[in-house]
């Protein structure tokens, strides 16, 4: 299949394993952004290809994870109301609030549909005009663009009882944030490409700068993954730090312009509470003044609430931060697993728990 | 509702058990063991590209008889149908279930029909049961699946989960996936003749995928059941499809494709049967079972790497990103 078979080429990706062992003297710690990222190298065994040369630590880039609860909470409790129609990306469904999820409401009888785009939660409320349709919008910038044209789109049409529970986070303000630890552990970073295609890489310059660490902008089939480690160890090797983009064929320099745009018509940035690392500074996205009436919370009245308390033994929010790895977790495969997950990164399939639970399972060990 | 029953229903599903409209089929005696199924069909939307509710209940009991090493002899026919339900709609998929019933040669010989109130049926539910005449001897299960033996899966994979997903959803995808369903009973027949006991185990690979039958018999077997990526046949639409929604095809719901384990010796004489009919001519040789190490179920990924491959958790739900 085009795009995916010529990146994913067996004799090409065993090249590029065999030049990032040549290359390395030492081991390398790298952080993967996105994911998609993650899942893709525990999918095809790279991280185990490159032990002993590459450690591969999960980022934070699973903006289902970061969810804060207390979104999730405001969607069930709306879901269960008379007359609200609950729309959402359908694994923010399996995602636990602080005492169930949206399918445990679609179960008690609350009206919630899992939606591909927020466009489609846009018809639903012009085809039920005496019901309210709320939208959980979560993602990174890659998502920001689609639920701001839902945004525009009810203006446009005058559509009223449409509105959205807002969680959207932005990563590189996450990455700062992850490089101040002070126990950080990472010598460079793969950039995630999807949120480049959109945003542009070209911020990333002063990140490089700030903290002195290679950032490689990188896809996510195998050989875009393998490229893109192969540059950061060679930068890495030579004592170097630059902005390479090894996923030219979709992230250019100065992004999707168009996309930044409605982006910025509908949004500004904000601080904003990531479940598992607190609140990240101009981590996020709300609705400008000129849009708060798309403002689920606004609409309905509601404000923010406390932070609810996570399970005990979830280790979720080191792992989110990348200093644990999921299998070093004690609930991990014992009280936590993808049908009963007590945290998030177990959750989403993009989750870093739940990618270690599908290619590195308990049972496979022995 | 007679003349509903009587003009619409049992005009076309035209037998003679059904004209009498007695309460019950009185049937000839059968020599032997019976193999008795039953299936509810829900699916939404009622009709999709390949398919429709009326073929896929007659496909989907007939296959169930089918993979069980059983001959259908008959079946019934249940109909729930939601007030409000235009006729055009409802003959349409009657008129299914005729041709449907025509194709692999069975009988409707018994039925019953109920009307709904609106909001207490998704329009027209279909159940229907079959009985049919075992075949001794027949395979001897998923627990007599034995290390070396093959495992072939009949076509390419994931097609009516992802037809009925992207007819729900009104994907719009170009050109959109089409249903597999179909009858199997001809493909475990020609297995059965040609290979006899050399077949261990079939199954029809629907709700959770070629992924969900590996696993019940690997549990069964207490072997690891290990399968190529590069081997398992997907079509590039249903390939593109899952790509882009973060669905693996081997977790997608099929209609007309079996997972076949047979012996090693009997591999090569099992393709070569699958690939004379028409139903199962895309049929190839996926994997292959081992004592058990590590994973119950793994795949060898494109990289060349074996990984395990986890069961399917709920429906697939699409991702975000």
């Amino acid at each position: 299949m085009k795009y995916v078979d010529e990146y994913r080429d067996p004799h090409a990706a065993r090249r590029l394993i065999d030049e990032i062992r040549k290359t390395a003297t030492r081991r390398w710690t790298l952080m993967e952004v996105c994911g998609g990222q993650t899942h893709g190298l525990l999918r095809h065994g790279i991280d185990a290809e490159l032990e002993g040369v590459v450690e591969l630590i999960h980022g934070p880039g699973c903006p289902v994870c970061v969810t804060p609860l207390d979104a999730i909470d405001l969607a069930i409790d709306l879901s269960l109301r008379d007359r609200v129609v609950l729309t959402s990306f359908g694994d923010m469904l399996r995602v636990p609030g602080s005492r169930r999820t949206l399918l445990d409401a679609q179960a008690r009888g609350g009206n919630v549909r899992p939606v591909y785009s927020p466009l489609d939660a846009v018809q639903i409320a012009k085809g039920l005009p005496d019901h309210e349709i709320v939208f959980l919008a979560v993602g990174f910038e890659t998502t920001a663009p689609a639920t701001a044209l839902a945004v525009r789109q009810a203006d446009r049409e005058g559509i009223g009882n449409f509105s959205m529970i807002l969680s959207h986070v932005r990563v590189q303000p996450a990455m700062e944030s992850i490089m101040r630890y002070p126990d950080s552990r990472i010598q460079a970073f793969l950039a995630a490409g999807h949120v480049c295609t959109v945003m542009g890489y070209e911020s990333y310059e002063s990140f490089v700068e700030a903290y002195g660490v290679p950032v490689v902008v990188a896809g996510f089939e195998p050989l875009d993954l393998l490229e893109a480690i192969l540059a950061c160890v060679r930068q890495l090797e030579t004592g170097a730090a630059r902005l390479e983009n090894h996923y030219a064929r979709s992230a250019r320099r100065e992004g999707n312009p168009a996309a930044q745009d409605v982006v910025r018509e509908v949004y500004e940035v904000c601080d904003q509470t990531w479940r598992g690392l607190g609140t990240i500074p101009s981590g996020g996205l709300r609705l400008r003044d000129a849009w708060k009436r798309f403002d689920a919370r606004v609409r309905f009245a509601v404000g923010a609430s406390e932070a609810k308390d996570e399970s005990d033994t979830c280790r979720a929010a080191e792992i989110l931060a990348g200093r644990m790895k999921p299998t070093s977790c004690p609930a991990f495969g014992s009280t936590c697993s993808p049908d009963s997950p007590l945290g998030t990164p177990m959750v989403s399939a993009e989750g870093a728990c739940a990618a270690y639970f599908r290619y590195r399972p308990p049972s496979a060990a022995s | 509702m007679r003349k509903l029953i009587r003009e619409r229903i049992v005009a076309r599903l035209d037998t003679g058990w059904l004209r009498e409209m007695h309460d019950a089929a009185r049937l000839p005696p059968v020599e032997g063991p019976l193999a008795f199924t039953t299936d509810s069909f829900v699916v939404s939307p009622l009709f999709f590209p390949g398919g429709d509710i009326g073929s896929l209940a007659v496909y989907g009991t007939v296959n169930d008889l089918a993979v069980s090493g059983a001959e259908p002899l008959y079946l019934t026919l249940s109909v729930i149908i939601e007030e409000g339900l235009p006729f055009a709609m409802l003959d349409r998929a009657l008129d299914s279930v005729a041709r449907a019933a025509n194709r692999v040669g069975i009988p409707i010989v018994a039925g019953d029909t109920k009307v709904v109130p609106r909001g207490a049926a998704d329009g027209l539910f279909l159940n229907t049961a079959g009985i049919g005449r075992v075949i001794e001897p027949g395979p001897a299960g998923p627990g007599s699946i034995a290390p070396d033996d093959v495992l072939l899966v009949t076509g390419p994979i994931g097609r009516h989960g992802m037809a009925v997903l992207s007819a729900r959803e009104g994907l719009a995808l170009e050109p959109s996936p089409t249903s597999d369903s179909a009858p199997l009973a001809d493909a475990a027949k020609a297995l059965r003749d040609r290979i006899g006991t050399g077949v261990r185990a079939m199954r029809d690979a629907t709700r959770g995928g070629v992924t969900a039958v590996l696993h019940e018999w690997a549990e069964a077997s207490g072997l690891t059941l290990s399968i190529d990526e590069c081997d398992v046949p997907v079509s590039p639409v249903v390939r593109g499809a899952c790509e882009l929604l973060g669905i693996d095809p081997l977790h997608v719901a099929n209609e007309g494709t079996m997972v076949v384990a047979v012996a090693a010796e009997s591999a090569a004489g099992a393709l070569d049967t699958l690939r004379g009919i028409p139903e199962t001519a895309g049929a190839a040789i996926m994997g292959r079972a081992v004592r058990r190490r590590g994973a119950a179920v793994t795949i060898r990924r494109a990289l060349g790497r074996e990984q395990p491959l986890d069961e399917p958790a709920g429906a697939p739900l699409p991702r975000i990103c």
